[in-house]
């Protein structure tokens, strides 16, 4: 895979890549490594949490809406943590969808639609979600959650 | 079992006690189910208590959108009981809670029906 510069690896970097088939069954093994690294990066709970469900929602979303729950097609997720933030990012094999149009879930005509809140969870809970359509085909999507400072660890 | 769903009768109220998670792969189907069986056998006052559930994702979300759309074009009531503060932040942030019936006493839910 190459690097884009805003995946350049520090030295001090934890890098874990993880390939699943596309089945609802798999989205708990990547959602656990989520969970202990969250816990690595010092998030307070609530936050690791939220964080969590953000990488859950997005692997649910590459497998049902991506690959259409094609078992024989991948989902490739790469986490980064780095010293400032946790980097995720999530390709499936799918042509995408106009992430530029989304409904708005709390709009009073949409309330009562059973579906279409998983993207708004994402933004609410990571610090950026962007959505990138890859040329070989595939989206990728990639959210970043910034690290809490040293500052808020100290106990005085 | 990913979610276990037992039921109650307190007056004309069916409570549902969950336990476990509602998601896209586990959860939700189970409580459609439930809550079809519900309304097919006439129970049309419905309170899921939410107590015991420690996740739910936005399918899981969807799913209580759908039984409560589902519960109410038949007429009927669908409540929620007991929220746990997750719970409570996803319907918030997304306005549910201003769909919802929401209580944190039994007493006080059941009461609501009449």
């Amino acid at each position: 895979m190459e690097a884009t510069p805003n995946e350049s690896l520090g030295a001090a970097d934890t890098v874990i890549e993880i390939t699943i088939a596309s089945h609802f069954r798999f989205v708990e093994i990547v959602g656990v490594v989520a969970d202990q690294l969250t816990q690595m990066a010092g998030f307070e709970a609530e936050s690791a949490d939220w964080v969590g469900l953000a990488v859950r929602e997005s692997i649910v979303n590459a497998i049902k809406h991506g690959n259409q729950l094609d078992a024989s097609k991948p989902v490739r997720v790469r986490f980064q943590l780095t010293d400032e933030q946790l980097i995720v990012v999530v390709r499936d094999c799918g042509n995408g969808f106009d992430f530029n149009h989304l409904a708005d879930p709390c709009a009073p005509e949409n309330l009562l639609n059973p579906n279409g809140r998983g993207i708004f969870y994402m933004r609410t809970f990571m610090d950026n979600v962007e959505f990138l359509l890859q040329g070989q085909g595939g989206l990728e999507v990639r959210m970043v959650k910034h690290r809490p400072t040293n500052q808020n660890h100290r106990s005085c | 079992m990913s979610l276990t769903i037992s039921h109650r009768n307190v007056g004309d109220v069916t409570i549902l006690d969950l336990s476990g998670k509602i998601t896209i792969g586990e959860g939700s189907v189970q409580l459609r189910e439930a809550v079809k069986s519900l309304l097919e056998n006439g129970n049309k006052h419905i309170l899921l208590n939410l107590g015991d559930v420690s996740y739910v994702d936005s399918s899981g979300i969807g799913e209580l959108v759908h039984s409560y759309t589902t519960v109410k074009n038949q007429q009927g009531q669908l409540k929620l009981l007991n929220l746990t503060k997750k719970i409570q932040d996803l319907l918030m942030i997304t306005k549910l809670l201003t769909v919802f019936d929401t209580f944190d006493n039994e007493a006080d839910a059941i009461a609501s029906f009449s």
